[in-house]
């Protein structure tokens, strides 16, 4: 049964897996330097150079599994020595010239760096060449490809370089933890730091719900997620684990839909406060916009808000796809309402850890939020949601000019047309392409997932926003 | 008195939503406006009861339905306030 895309993800998971079910037992200091030669068995190396090589890098994952480098206040990290150094020679003209007549490179060079050699072979100068591909996207034969490493090629905020020792290097002031490198990185060097360690501690000190009560906020793309067991079925295995209730931070979107609307009515400009990552990157290059970031907690806090008023000695984990959440929770404010953080990645690990068959399980349920609430997950739900409560308020007089960035390169153009063209009042940013359904930290990621959550926002019990959060208002 | 009402997803699918709705009729009926608080909670943890889970002022957690939702609010309620 496939759980994961890739090999990396799998390798991750293996870690995390181990680390957790030693913490569960409370002999993960005693046992972990086990880990590494259970992870990789040897004699026989299986991706890299000698098994020792990749027993360190396990050891490194283990330490990022734990929590990671305290000194570095990101959480992305990349482990240098699992680093291949991949070439970063840019554009470069491949066997694949045929040396023809047409010279469309040339023609579409504007820097004057493309030049033949006595076969009539194309050939770059990197001297004068800016990298801007031109010449690559016109050759009939695609025989100049752009060597550029896949953790660079992703980052679209342009964080990531190459170090002095030729690894991998984040720069933490441009980064906003939105994990697509950590994806996207073929030999799995960068990692989301886990707090794996840290949800097992509150779930066992609180002694089975008796100390206090631990609550899981699960983000709607969830619905996208575990996709072979039923979805009632991993919320008894939420409980299983040792979690009072579950909770749908969908309900603290439809909350934040309502209070947004209103905001936006006032202000007459707006840019959306749920996705962490956009609003970090909105706070790190446009700091002249931050006034227009909504006021608004996220979805998630929100709800976290709502839970620590009715309960004020609760514990609440939010368990989503975002590595750039590990970022937010640690905020000033949002520190006071969430305790911790999990991905579906970690949530499958904890499974794992406790051998439970969450197939085997019964169905339980999982109702609070209404069909807006559940599709923020998606990009273009945040706006179907504030046309809604536009209309639930009365307030149809009021247009809303939505402009729905959907991944952080839209979000980028949006913002830099702010204030000098009309573009519209009201920006929904999401960093991952596709919403929170693609963020780094699911299991999986496909075409079919909005319509997963498209379909778990139809069957909301609740068909407006009103009707989801009409008690909570009290 | 506060009177807390479970939202928790078993509840919410026993119909909390109906229960509301008659807390908050009959609150306005019988001018309770001032005196009474409603409040959404999440699971109290008595989720096989075949009702909605109410706990007024942190006591003991009583199953409501539709049904039966009149006599508790005479014997609960308006007994304790008037």
């Amino acid at each position: 049964m496939k759980k994961f895309d890739t090999q990396v993800q799998y390798l991750k998971y293996k870690v995390l897996r181990e680390v957790a079910g030693k913490a569960w037992d409370d002999t993960l200091y005693e046992k972990i330097l086990d880990i590494p030669k259970i992870i990789i068995p040897g004699p026989t190396p299986t991706t890299r150079c000698c098994i020792y090589k990749e027993r360190a890098i396990v050891e490194e994952r283990i330490k990022i599994a734990m929590g990671g480098d305290k000194s570095n206040p990101n959480v992305i990290e990349v482990i240098d020595l699992a680093c291949d150094e991949c070439p970063v020679a840019g554009y470069e003209v491949t066997d694949v010239c045929r040396g023809c007549l047409a010279h469309r490179c040339q023609d579409a060079c504007k820097k004057d760096a493309i030049y033949f050699d006595h076969n009539q072979k194309a050939h770059i100068d990197k001297s004068k060449c800016v990298e801007c591909g031109k010449c690559s996207a016109v050759c009939p034969y695609g025989a100049i490809v752009n060597f550029k490493r896949p953790c660079e090629k992703s980052c679209k905020v342009k964080a990531i370089s190459m170090g002095p020792n030729k690894a991998a290097k984040i720069d933490n002031d441009k980064c906003i933890s939105c994990g697509s490198c950590v994806y996207q990185c073929p030999f799995g060097a960068i990692m989301d730091k886990s707090y794996i360690i840290n949800v097992i501690d509150i779930l066992k000190k609180s002694q089975h719900n008796q100390k206090y009560k631990t609550y899981a906020v699960v983000a709607p793309s969830i619905s996208s997620q575990f996709v072979h067991a039923k979805l009632g079925q991993v919320i008894s295995g939420i409980k299983e684990l040792g979690f009072f209730t579950v909770v749908e931070a969908a309900l603290g979107a439809d909350m934040v839909a309502y209070k947004e609307t209103q905001e936006l009515i006032e202000k007459g400009f707006l840019t959306s406060s749920c996705c962490p990552a956009f609003v970090m990157y909105i706070k790190k290059n446009f700091p002249k916009l931050v006034e227009h970031i909504s006021h608004n907690l996220s979805p998630a806090a929100e709800i976290a808000k709502y839970i620590k008023e009715t309960d004020p000695t609760a514990k609440v984990i939010f368990i989503g796809p975002c590595t750039a959440k590990k970022a937010e929770f640690q905020q000033e404010i949002q520190k006071q309402y969430v305790d911790s953080i999990l991905t579906f990645e970690e949530l499958q690990a904890l499974f794992d850890s406790k051998d439970l068959d969450i197939y085997s399980l019964p169905e339980d349920v999982l109702d609070n939020a209404s069909y807006y609430g559940r599709i923020f997950a998606r990009s273009g739900g945040l706006t179907d949601a504030v046309k809604q409560a536009l209309i639930e308020l009365g307030r149809t007089d009021f247009e809303v000019k939505p402009v729905v960035c959907n991944g952080i390169e839209e979000c980028r153009m949006a913002l830099l047309k702010v204030g000098k063209i009309d573009i519209g009042n009201f920006i929904e940013g999401m960093a991952c392409v596709g919403g929170c359904i693609a963020g780094a930290g699911c299991l999986t990621h496909g075409e079919k997932n909005k319509a997963e959550v498209d379909k778990y926002g139809m069957e909301a019990y609740e068909k407006t926003i009103q009707d989801a959060i009409k008690v909570l208002k009290k | 008195m506060t009177i807390k009402i479970c939202i928790g997803s078993s509840c919410h699918l026993k119909g909390s939503q109906k229960v509301i709705e008659l807390f908050e009729k009959s609150i306005q009926e019988n001018q309770l406006e001032e005196k009474v608080k409603l409040v959404g909670s999440f699971c109290l943890g008595k989720c096989s009861n075949a009702g909605v889970n109410v706990c007024i002022d942190d006591k003991e957690i009583v199953s409501v339905t539709p049904e039966n939702f009149y006599s508790f609010f005479n014997d609960k309620v308006l007994k304790y306030i008037k």
